[in-house]
């Protein structure tokens, strides 16, 4: 052992801290990939729409202001809707609500979801049991007639809604979860935080939640498609904001029979949500990407004869 | 070389000037490879992980893995050059003509479909290869020392043993009679005695039907047993090839000698010198020799010019300054003066009469042992002999166990979640894969400070400085601190986890196979590094291992496992050197040695 340190690049790294917090590390590092440059540019455009687009709202979005699905015009640059609208104004308007609705039904529905699923995974006999039935029984309902229950039961309320679609989601991000964890919770670093005597909760927060992120990014990005289609058909049946309120998704199902006539007012809401689904996506698969390194050294891992006999 | 396919002289497969690229940046991972092979003989080619033995023998079959291309060189079979076949021909010529033998059997068989029918698939798709299908089949088990029965056609492959599915593996490859074989570590997930007998199959076919094969490995003792003639890779070159009793009795390139010198022999206790340092990666390699970096004898004409092959003494060796080296003395392997047992009054850890299983199979029955204070005791055994399972109920991970272990005068409870902090602390656990054992989203800072706040609650400042003392003391620099798992080597990766162990000071430590994942020269460093570190702190140890040869080095008594039986224990050199079970008569016989003069 005649190998002295090599020197000191980075000099003392405190241990127990990687200066900037590894989350946010890995998300910026995701950032100015190649791939979560151009999802997080899709995706801040339709953000940037939504939040600072009624400000830029040329006519009121409510207002009768010409034909029953006009063609666009230099006056309505998208045409009007079936009760004679502006399209673009609905556009710039019916965004804001929608998204802030959708992003917090993701989140309840990821931390629920991530909660039950890594708890009955990790935890393994009673509380996996009693988890993964409530869970079956609750997956046995479809989505949009689950949220619609409670709603029923307790009227039409946007926090509700929230809340509604975002439970809905838990137990199939908690299915998906589980299965996630039964791999990482089997793995030997688990077995030597056990040996260190660390709290069940402090081994599924500290050794198991970080080796998720993968498909829980993966989960995140999906959802959040899911939960604007769901709050699109919940304003459609009626359970959304009242009527003439400006919304992406009803628009879409009010506008459809004039398609012939004037396809604006259906295609421009829907490519919004479209660039909104597929940025998302796309920079939360970059963000994957960056968290297990499959983008740290990409050349090499080709390389590699073999990483040693598997652990039998 | 090059020009037209060999003619004569029984040469049957002739590679030349062979070069792999990277697709995406044009470096080279292996270049200018050269070497034939005749009727009836077997090269072996030696190196470590990433030195591009895998990639070359890819290419004798016409295949790159995704992300490299073949990108010069030819490679003759029987005269066709079968880089230049078209795609149809190609895959014609595969199988029938060339045949491959993968690393892992189990992997490599499909589990849905019976041994019989995946044996048949290989005569249907080159029709005409085989005159009489169904009696080839019969002929190739035989061959392979399978019994060649209708039951054995029906089974599926998770009904065979290893060595079985193996032997499966090899009569597929057989089955065409081809005239080149790659056999890709066929015999690396077996135990020494089912290898011995796969090995001995290998070479008596080779030479009954006159084909020509490849064998790549990593186990020097394997090849050298095998093999007439051997090359070793580095970095993508063949540094030196030559007849395997000139290579291995009198190696001239100085990575030749120091992994030589990185391999144990159950014959005697040496201090293991390894390689320090890592080979460069493809793209990233110096100017000069790729070895000068690591090279002992590295001189500024090493470092500008890469070195072409030297013609010496019937073999070619790529190294300017090889006849120096040569005239310099030969390496002299540092014997060990035997430590003595301690026999001290108490010993540190005491078993008795341990029985456990999982569910209703029992794994062990009435284990006894003793770790005597500052002694190093090896539990040695094949694949499945439980003592990885022994391990467990010490530390506590498999608490399903019954009969009495007591740690310093007092018995340890079944469970880890049931013993005290300090006595968890005190007994260290190193587990046998570190590609598994390290968190992959902690840096290494965090991995190694880890349990000094589980067991000490020491305060982040005391906490870091440890954790810096503790990678020092595994010859890991501060820089490490800050890495994550995915970017260290295996060896590295294991010093991390040793680090990890030894950062709080325990008094027994637990090695579980810590380095069958790693390459040889690496299994050398990792064994001395934890030879001084035991003799330095005076901890107890136990050293789990399949390896009869390594734990020479490192122990002072042993104790062979059976079926989950002690079969045999003893002071080390009593039990290798006179050993007085059957069992173990059998494994030291099987264990292939390099026995070449000049080796030791």
């Amino acid at each position: 052992m005649a190998a002295t340190a090599p020197p000191t690049r980075t000099g003392a790294v405190p241990a127990g801290r990687a200066g900037r917090h590894p989350w946010l590390s890995v998300l910026w590092t995701a950032a100015r990939t190649p791939r979560g440059t151009a999802g997080l540019v899709m995706a801040a455009l339709v953000v940037l729409v939504a939040l600072v687009g009624p400000a830029f709202a040329p006519h009121s979005p409510n207002a009768l202001l010409t034909l029953t699905f006009a063609k666009p015009s230099a006056q309505f640059p998208l045409g009007g809707d079936e009760l004679g609208r502006d399209v673009l104004s609905r556009v710039l308007v019916g965004g804001r609500l929608l998204l802030l609705m959708a992003v917090a039904a993701t989140a309840i529905g990821i931390v629920l979801g991530a909660a039950a699923g890594i708890s009955a995974a990790y935890l393994r006999g009673a509380p996996d049991g009693i988890i993964m039935r409530s869970v079956d029984v609750i997956l046995s309902f479809p989505q949009l007639v689950f949220a619609l229950l409670l709603l029923s039961l307790l009227g039409p309320k946007s926090w509700l809604i929230v809340v509604a679609v975002g439970v809905s989601h838990a137990p199939a991000v908690a299915r998906v979860i589980r299965s996630a964890t039964l791999d990482v919770a089997e793995r030997d670093y688990v077995k030597v935080a056990e040996l260190q005597g660390m709290r069940p909760a402090k081994v599924m927060a500290r050794e198991i939640l970080p080796n998720l992120i993968s498909p829980l990014m993966v989960e995140a990005g999906l959802r959040l498609t899911y939960s604007i289609v769901i709050m699109a058909g919940l304003a459609f049946l009626g359970f959304g904001q009242p009527p003439p309120t400006a919304n992406w998704g009803t628009m879409i199902n009010e506008n459809r029979v004039g398609l012939p006539l004037n396809p604006w007012a259906v295609i421009a809401p829907a490519i919004l949500i479209a660039l909104l689904t597929i940025g998302t996506n796309t920079f939360t698969d970059a963000v994957a990407r960056v968290a297990i390194g499959v983008d740290r050294r990409p050349e090499e891992a080709a390389l590699v004869d073999e990483l040693g006999p598997e652990q039998a | 070389m090059s020009g037209p396919g060999p003619v004569a002289s029984g040469v049957r497969l002739d590679v030349s000037n062979l070069e792999v690229c990277l697709g995406r940046t044009g470096a080279d991972v292996v270049g200018d490879v050269s070497f034939a092979v005749r009727a009836g003989e077997v090269l072996g080619l030696v190196g470590e992980s990433g030195s591009g033995k895998t990639t070359v023998v890819l290419a004798l079959l016409g295949h790159s893995r995704r992300g490299l291309r073949i990108s010069a060189g030819q490679v003759h079979v029987d005269g066709v050059d079968l880089l230049r076949l078209p795609p149809a021909e190609l895959r014609a010529f595969r199988g029938a003509r060339v045949a491959y033998v993968p690393q892992d059997p189990s992997a490599a068989l499909n589990p849905a479909l019976r041994v019989g029918t995946q044996l048949k698939e290989a005569m249907r798709v080159h029709p005409g290869a085989v005159d009489d299908p169904e009696g080839r089949i019969l002929e190739v088990l035989r061959e392979v020392h399978l019994e060649a029965s209708p039951d054995l056609l029906r089974r599926y492959p998770h009904q065979l043993s290893g060595g079985q599915q193996q032997r499966v593996g090899l009569a597929m490859a057989f089955a065409c009679r081809p005239s080149l074989i790659v056999l890709d570590e066929p015999t690396t997930g077996l135990d020494v005695s089912t290898q011995r007998h796969v090995l001995d199959t290998i070479r008596s076919l080779c030479r009954a039907y006159g084909v020509a094969a490849v064998y790549v490995s990593h186990d020097l003792a394997v090849v050298g047993g095998l093999v007439s003639e051997v090359a070793v890779m580095y970095s993508g070159r063949i540094i030196e090839i030559g007849p395997t009793a000139r290579v291995f009795g009198d190696p001239l390139h100085p990575y030749t000698r120091g992994l030589l010198g990185a391999v144990p022999s159950p014959l005697m206790a040496a201090r293991l010198t390894g390689i320090d340092g890592q080979p460069p990666r493809p793209g990233r390699r110096p100017a000069g020799c790729s070895f000068a970096p690591r090279c002992g004898f590295a001189t500024d004409e090493c470092r500008s010019d890469q070195p072409a092959p030297v013609p010496v003494d019937s073999r070619a060796v790529r190294c300017v300054r090889v006849t120096q080296i040569r005239a310099s003395a030969g390496r002299v392997s540092a014997a060990l003066s035997p430590r003595a047992a301690s026999d001290a009054e108490v010993p540190v850890l005491s078993v008795r009469g341990v029985s456990a299983g999982y569910a209703r199979k029992a794994v062990l029955s009435g284990i006894d042992l003793d770790v005597p204070a500052e002694s190093c005791v090896a539990v040695v055994g094949e694949s499945g002999s439980g003592k990885t399972t022994l391990a467990r109920c010490i530390v506590g991970l498999h608490g399903n166990w019954t009969g009495d272990i007591t740690f310093e005068g007092a018995p340890l409870a079944a469970a880890a979640r049931d013993r005290p902090r300090q006595v968890l602390r005190r007994v260290q656990y190193v587990f046998q894969n570190p590609y598994t054992s390290l968190n992959p989203r902690k840096t290494v800072g965090q991995i190694v400070a880890q349990p000094l706040e589980q067991y000490l609650r020491l305060g982040y400042r005391e906490r870091s400085e440890r954790a810096a003392r503790a990678l020092a003391d595994v010859s890991l620099g501060a820089d490490f601190l800050s890495r994550y798992p995915d970017q260290l080597s295996g060896g590295e990766r294991q010093r991390v986890a040793i680090a990890r162990a030894l950062v709080v000071e325990p008094d027994l430590l637990i090695c579980d196979e810590v380095t069958s994942a790693l390459d040889v020269s690496v299994q050398a460093v990792i064994v001395e590094l934890l030879r001084a570190r035991q003799a330095e702190r005076r901890i107890a140890m136990i050293f789990i291992t399949h390896n009869l040869a390594l734990m020479r080095s490192i122990a002072q008594s042993v104790v062979v496992l059976r079926a989950g039986a002690v079969v045999e224990s003893g002071p080390v050199e009593q039990v290798l050197e006179h050993p007085a079970d059957p069992y173990t008569i059998r494994l030291m016989e099987d264990v292939p040695k390099l026995a070449f003069p000049g080796t030791r």
